[in-house]
């Protein structure tokens, strides 16, 4: 099975985390943010510069730097039919198109 | 513990945005007190109210998501919880955002303190369609929970009824139950933790999963005061760890997040989202790649326009009030040092201080407002990726933007950041931003040096290009400074931006003016009173030592000119003298003479003595630099569009008589007051913010020095080249 870094994928992707690597400060925030193995995570939107980025997790509105949520390794559990989630994810099931919380923006 | 005398201690304790000062503002009513936590600048506000009968003692503790800790600000919830355990404590939980709050929830409830969750936003709850079964979370978590709606006073009876019924039960600690190889490697720390003490109110099994979560690993590093036996025994814990294959901080957090879970799963039930919420409808447009940026930068131009135009009129009647005192005590006295000391030194000083509170009261409303509404998130989301290229956090903008305005409020904005390093280097960074006191300065020398008809390419007037040269030159130095500064004297790697979006919510009035006022009244009295004291000193090398002989040579025109003179022609001569002997007075004092004596290191810049005790005299606020040089040059009290002192310094001239402000001259003066902390409310100010003299002395020294290069540079290159030397 194929992981992928969270901060490499397209905005509207939904992937449930895997494991959590970087610095260990950073993890350990990361990891106390609620971001666990199992977690799913929403990508809501990029900021309107390209970086950073909006999650939607537990409840709640994350925003982080694409280089710090490459430490988040998922594995794309569903997509919106907007955005193919890429060649590596062809692997998986294929992508569910969800119509809740779509967002209009590209990645 | 609290002792017989003292009122049991309560802790408000909760995240971020999760309604914690709103509770604490409501169960408190008039009885906040603002005092300081020690060692750091982080606000200590408490308050002695009644709840079932018992006097407590409420304190909020500042919004955290965990009571793991790297730096002293973050220690504050842990020092709070476990270094002066209190009776009780409430922890203040976002009930939209459940299961992140009652992970800290969690991590309370193990120390053993008698906790009750507020479970706060229940109204937002609802209307997402959330169902929480409040008994069955709390018979999951085993802790009380009381619903709030915070923010209209819902729920506070339950509430305070629960904190009289917890506040009498004794200490229990719930440990966390871990995986037993887990188990086996915390309870060697546990060990060490135990044989070296230290360990009051809560067990040692909790200070070593503290320890285990907090402490810095090899070629880290983190601000927490602990036993070297600490550290070595977590360095260790970690070597077994990583030879059993496990992960220790995914193992102590996996577990609480999996009691939290639990609990959550069986007490709350969704029903399906009808639609977007009203956070992510307004997002669509205040974070739209075009949008988006267009309501930023109106807003941003709100913000400035505060501190630059609408503090203006109230900033005027200050200066007109202080002005009229000063008049008052002059008029009213009889002429001597303690008339002057009253009137230029201590009416002088609290004008100096009163004078920043509109454009402090102003900036924080409005910051305050964004903050509290969810917009101040959105602003450093929108703007990171820029500031992040610096080294700078997203939420730095603000303050660097008003400190085009003035460095004063400005540093105390940099409150809205959580990291220290991100603060400091912010903090450090913005008083080269150019601020409106370094306008009218700009404005004098352009006015003495250029005519209004000089051109460059036949286009550019030569005055309007210097002075936007001189505010892209302080951009670019202030970016250069943060980004130099994270390579250096801050040193580590950029934060990362760990950022909650919060959803939007209408500010509380109460709360605005609450907070606006706190910051108000920390400015008077502790940046104030410094800010008082050094213009009073500064008066005094103005003043003194004062010059008989000019004295006597005055009084002696006096008369001279009362015995051929009359009339209009008399008071002309009248004012003549005291402008005359002004110049020599201030030539005499000790400014003057230290003027003086550094104006061999003044020459290299095209500067002489005169312009040194101008910048001696800016460092009480920098447009008191053409004030200074209006006495100097003999002109009396002028302004930057003066005529009089413009002519004075047009036809001034060195000893050796080659002109003193040629073009020149006068662009590496502005560089150097572009580049110079001339203002020692700035300093002060610094010093308040950072809680040591050794910010604001590393300020003073890097900016002198930066300011020296840069104006030498100028002057001396451009010599070399034969530019505007005359």
């Amino acid at each position: 099975m194929t992981l992928r870094e969270l901060g490499e994928l397209p905005v509207g992707t939904e992937a449930a985390v895997e494991r959590v690597e970087g610095p260990r400060a950073l993890r350990r925030r990361l990891l106390e943010m609620g971001l666990l193995p199992g977690t799913v995570v929403r990508i809501v939107r990029r900021a309107p510069m390209g970086d950073p980025l909006e999650l939607r997790l537990r409840g709640f509105s994350l925003s982080l730097r694409r280089r710090d949520a490459n430490a988040i390794r998922v594995r794309a559990a569903a997509a919106t039919s907007a955005e193919p989630v890429g060649a590596e994810a062809t692997a998986e099931p294929a992508p569910k198109a969800r119509a809740a919380e779509r967002t209009s923006l590209p990645a | 513990m609290a002792t017989a005398t003292a009122a049991p201690a309560v802790l408000i304790a909760g995240n971020p945005n999760a309604g914690k000062t709103t509770l604490f503002n409501k169960l408190a009513g008039t009885k906040a007190r603002t005092g300081n936590y020690p060692g750091v600048t982080v606000d200590r506000r408490s308050a002695r109210i009644d709840v079932g009968g018992m006097s407590v003692e409420l304190i909020d503790v500042p919004g955290t998501y965990s009571l793991a800790a790297t730096s002293p600000e973050e220690r504050i919830a842990v020092d709070a919880l476990l270094a002066e355990p209190p009776a009780a404590a409430v922890v203040v939980v976002d009930a939209t955002a459940l299961s992140r709050g009652l992970y800290l929830a969690r991590q309370v409830v193990e120390t053993g303190v008698p906790t009750v969750v507020g479970l706060n936003m229940m109204d937002e709850a609802r209307a997402q369609g959330l169902e929480i079964d409040v008994p069955a979370l709390a018979e999951n978590l085993g802790v009380r929970v009381v619903e709030l709606v915070a923010s209209r006073g819902q729920g506070l009876d339950e509430l305070r009824r629960v904190i009289a019924k917890v506040a009498r039960k004794p200490w229990r600690e719930r440990p966390l139950r871990l995986p037993e190889l887990v188990e086996s490697v915390v309870s060697d720390v546990e060990r060490v933790v135990r044989e070296t003490g230290t360990t009051e109110g809560a067990s040692a099994r909790v200070w070593a999963l503290w320890a285990l979560l907090s402490l810095a690993g090899v070629g880290e590093r983190d601000e927490n005061d602990v036993p070297d036996a600490w550290r070595a025994a977590v360095a260790k814990a970690r070597v077994d760890a990583a030879t059993l294959g496990l992960d220790l901080e995914g193992a102590i957090i996996g577990a609480r997040f999996a009691r939290v879970d639990a609990a959550v799963d069986a007490a709350v039930r969704r029903s399906p989202a009808a639609g977007p919420t009203k956070t992510e409808r307004i997002d669509r447009v205040l974070t739209h790649p075009v949008f988006g940026l267009v309501v930023f930068a109106a807003v941003m131009y709100v913000v400035f326009e505060s501190i630059y135009g609408w503090a203006d009129p109230f900033v005027g009647a200050i200066e007109d009030a202080v002005a009229w005192l000063q008049e008052l005590v002059r008029t009213g006295l009889p002429e001597g040092t303690f008339r002057d000391l009253l009137a230029d030194g201590i009416v002088a000083g609290v004008g100096n201080v009163v004078v920043f509170v509109p454009q402090i009261a102003l900036l924080f409303l409005l910051i305050n407002f964004l903050e509290d509404s969810g917009y101040l998130a959105r602003v450093a989301f929108v703007i990171d990726r820029v500031m992040r290229s610096v080294g700078l956090h997203g939420k730095a903008f603000v303050p660097l933007l008003s400190g085009c305005a003035c460095a004063i409020p400005s540093v105390m904005a940099t409150r809205t950041l959580e990291k220290r390093s991100d603060r400091l280097v912010t903090m450090m960074a913005l008083p080269l931003m150019s601020c409106s006191a370094r306008l009218p300065v700009y404005v004098l020398v352009i006015g003495v040096v250029f005519a209004g008809s000089d051109r460059v390419f036949g286009v550019f007037s030569a005055g309007a290009l210097a002075l936007f040269a001189m505010y892209v030159l302080s951009v670019v130095a202030t970016l250069g400074a943060a980004a130099v500064m994270r390579r250096t004297v801050v040193k580590g790697p950029v934060p990362a931006l760990l950022l909650e979006l919060p959803p939007y919510r209408l500010p509380l009035v109460r709360n605005l003016l609450g907070t606006t006022w706190q910051r108000v009244r920390s400015f008077l009295v502790d940046a104030g009173t410094v800010i008082l004291a050094l213009t009073i000193v500064l008066w005094a090398l103005l003043t003194f030592p004062r010059d008989p002989a000019a004295e006597a040579q005055a009084e002696r025109r006096r008369e001279a000119a009362a015995a051929y003179l009359e009339g209009a022609d008399l008071e002309a001569e009248y004012a003549a003298v005291d402008r005359q002997l002004a110049s020599s007075q201030l030539a005499h004092s000790a400014a003057g003479r230290l003027g003086k004596a550094i104006e061999p290191a003044l020459e290299p810049l095209g500067m002489d003595w005169r312009i040194g005790i101008g910048v001696i005299g800016a460092f009480a606020a920098r447009e008191v630099f053409v004030s200074t040089l209006g006495m100097v040059f003999g002109a009396g009290e002028v302004d930057e569009e003066d005529p009089g002192l413009r002519a004075r310094l047009r036809s001034a001239t060195h000893a050796d008589g080659r002109p003193l402000m040629t073009p020149l001259a006068g662009v590496s003066l502005m560089v150097f007051f572009v580049l110079a902390a001339q203002c020692m409310s700035t300093l002060a100010v610094l010093k308040r913010e950072s809680g040591s003299w050794k910010w604001p002395v590393f300020v003073f020294a890097y900016m002198t020095v930066l300011a020296y290069g840069a104006s030498f540079l100028v002057y001396q290159v451009g010599s070399a080249l034969g530019w505007g030397t005359a």
